[in-house]
């Protein structure tokens, strides 16, 4: 057993990781921090989009050294059916500000500078070190951690679970469920490599401006799912998603979706040529709400997915990420200060702390969604992505039918596809979900 | 498009850079004679196609390639159809961008 004692000990160096282990550590905490990759990122995966306000409140001048690709000055989304996109694409040079607000990055490499400020900030940081178990009393409070090195037993007043969407540790310890098929999505990736010029020219970006595309329809067959494409300095990040129940019933395979989703008319031209330098998947918490576990208890807290804090609908989740470990380590830190012991009861302060922050409000107005869109996937997937496509060539495509005739056979494929119930019904319950 | 396209994860998995722990397997598939729908599922979840089906008609597991989703463990491991844990500390999958 390690008989150095901590503070506290945090369990991964994710986003969330590194925000409550740098938080604590900045206020002289005496903090330990466990990671299983070779290096703090290297098992991470994500879009990736970075917000800069939530990473601002940790470390105001980021951008004079953080690894961050491209600043966004566009905004994509796509509706697709097999060969078409009716898409909703806003740019705007407002975007082109001295501190802009959204950059994309690629974590492994983000991950790892970030925790080099965690080491600067005086944490004890452990890569390649599976926790395999956490060490608790006869009374069931957790009092530390089991690692998979020799002697691994390591003791701190709070443990802060920031593992992961799998959470394997808290579903260990029967501190919460392991997520449910219908709550998370497997995300596969692919990253692709072309020159800076090229890629500037295929989005029409100038220097370090970049783009994004979210892209929903048919790609997904029927299934609750999302594309994205987002620009790097030189390479493109190209992935797709979809609810693991859905893969589970439909049979569909993440390779297959993801290399027709590269065939597609609309993306293919843009990933041309390209090199592809690394292929992965991770799942992502889209339960919202409704799925968010206990998030403390007697010596621990959980942060970012695994207490499944992401919101689907903005694609926001590292964000929530350093902002829950931010304000866990806080909370924590305040009851240090007052010399209470790390019961449930106290550590209560970062559950009250996160519910007044944006991170519950957001998830709370969107708690009707991931039901919605999971019981409609259907139609919010496929029927109505045709039906938008079928609309506007009908609309663009000239061909000596009269207009009139044309908007009451569109009217009419609609209505026969979903019924006037179904389509006001869908309008009802999205406009009720969204609100 | 509405055909089927033909991939081989292999490739795909061609580009990752691994740290094989041999002998360790993290994930272990309960042995069977006929196997489960769960199982089953996992033969085209799996983004890593880790999961095939044995000359014997069993799902057999190799980890080798093993991107650490999660996926089959939020299909599989409520059922008791497969253990599951993360790799030793260092060893597995090792993301140069992620
Ligand atoms: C394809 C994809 C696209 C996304 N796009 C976006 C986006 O554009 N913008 C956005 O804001 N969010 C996005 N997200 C969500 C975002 O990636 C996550 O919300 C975020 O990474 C959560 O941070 P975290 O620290 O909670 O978890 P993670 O970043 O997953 O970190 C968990 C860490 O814990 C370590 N760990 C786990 N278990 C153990 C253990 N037992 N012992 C030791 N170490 C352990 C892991 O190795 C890892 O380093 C995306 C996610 C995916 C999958
Ligand atoms: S963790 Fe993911 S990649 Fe690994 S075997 Fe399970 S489903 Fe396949």
């Amino acid at each position: 057993m390690i008989e150095e004692r901590f503070d506290a000990i945090v369990v991964g160096a994710g986003m969330a990781g590194n925000a409550a282990a740098l938080t604590m550590a900045k206020r002289g905490m005496k903090v330990l921090q466990l990671e299983r990759g070779e290096y703090s990122g290297s098992k991470n995966v994500q879009g990736a989009i970075l917000y800069a306000d939530m990473l601002e409140k940790l470390i105001p001048e980021f951008r004079e050294e953080a690894p961050l690709e491209r600043h966004l000055v566009e905004q994509r989304f796509w509706m697709l059916d097999d060969k078409s996109h009716v898409g909703l694409h806003y740019k705007s040079d407002d975007f082109n500000e001295e501190k802009p607000n959204r950059y994309t990055i690629i974590r492994a490499q983000f991950d790892k500078w970030f925790s080099s400020k965690v080491k600067e900030a005086g944490a004890t940081v452990l890569c390649e070190t599976t926790v395999t178990e956490l060490a608790q009393d006869a009374y069931g409070k957790v009092i530390g951690v089991k690692t998979d090195r020799r002697d691994g037993e390591i003791h701190a007043d709070v443990v802060v679970l920031a593992e992961g969407v799998n959470g394997l540790l808290g579903t260990r310890a029967g501190l919460r469920d392991r997520p449910k098929p219908e709550n998370v999505a497997l995300a596969v990736k692919e990253m692709h490599f072309l020159p800076r010029e090229t890629i500037e020219a295929r989005f029409n970006l100038k220097g370090d401006e970049g783009a994004v595309i979210e892209a929903a329809g048919t790609i997904s067959r029927g299934m609750t799912g999302m594309g994205f494409i987002y620009s790097n300095k030189e390479c493109i990040s190209l992935g797709i998603g979809c609810l693991v129940s859905d893969f589970q019933k439909t049979g569909e395979t993440p390779y297959g979706l993801l290399e027709r989703f590269k065939q597609h008319p609309s993306v293919a031209p843009l990933i041309e040529g390209s090199e592809v330098k690394e292929y992965s998947a991770h799942l992502i918490p889209e339960g919202g709400y409704n799925a968010i576990p206990q998030l403390c208890g007697d010596g621990w807290v959980v942060v970012g997915d695994a207490a499944q804090l992401n919101n689907a609908i903005h694609r926001e989740g590292s964000n929530l990420a350093m902002t829950s470990g931010r304000i866990a380590a806080e909370a924590i830190f305040q009851v240090k200060s007052r010399r209470d012991p790390m019961t449930k009861e106290n550590l209560a302060l970062y559950k009250k702390m996160l519910e007044e922050s944006f991170v519950i409000k957001d998830l709370k107005k969107y708690k009707d969604m991931p039901a919605l869109l999971h019981n409609q996937s259907q139609n919010f997937f496929l029927t109505y992505p045709q039906l938008v496509s079928k609309a506007m060539q009908n609309f663009v495509r000239v061909d000596g039918t009269p207009k009139k005739e044309k908007e009451s056979s569109m009217l009419r494929s609609f209505v026969n596809a979903r019924s006037w119930t179904g389509l006001f019904g869908d309008a009802f319950k999205f406009a009720r979900a969204w609100r | 498009m509405s055909t089927d396209v033909a991939v081989r994860v292999e490739d795909k998995l061609f580009y990752n850079r691994y740290q094989v722990d041999p002998g360790r397997a993290h994930i272990k598939v309960r042995p069977h004679t006929t196997p489960s729908p769960q199982l089953k599922a996992l033969l085209k979840a799996c983004p890593a196609r880790c999961y095939e089906l044995n000359d014997s008609g069993q799902v057999e597991i190799t980890v080798d390639g093993c991107i650490e989703c999660g996926t089959c463990r939020v299909i599989g491991e409520a059922s008791g159809d497969i253990e599951w844990s993360y790799p030793r500390g260092g060893y597995g999958v090792l993301f140069k961008f992620g």
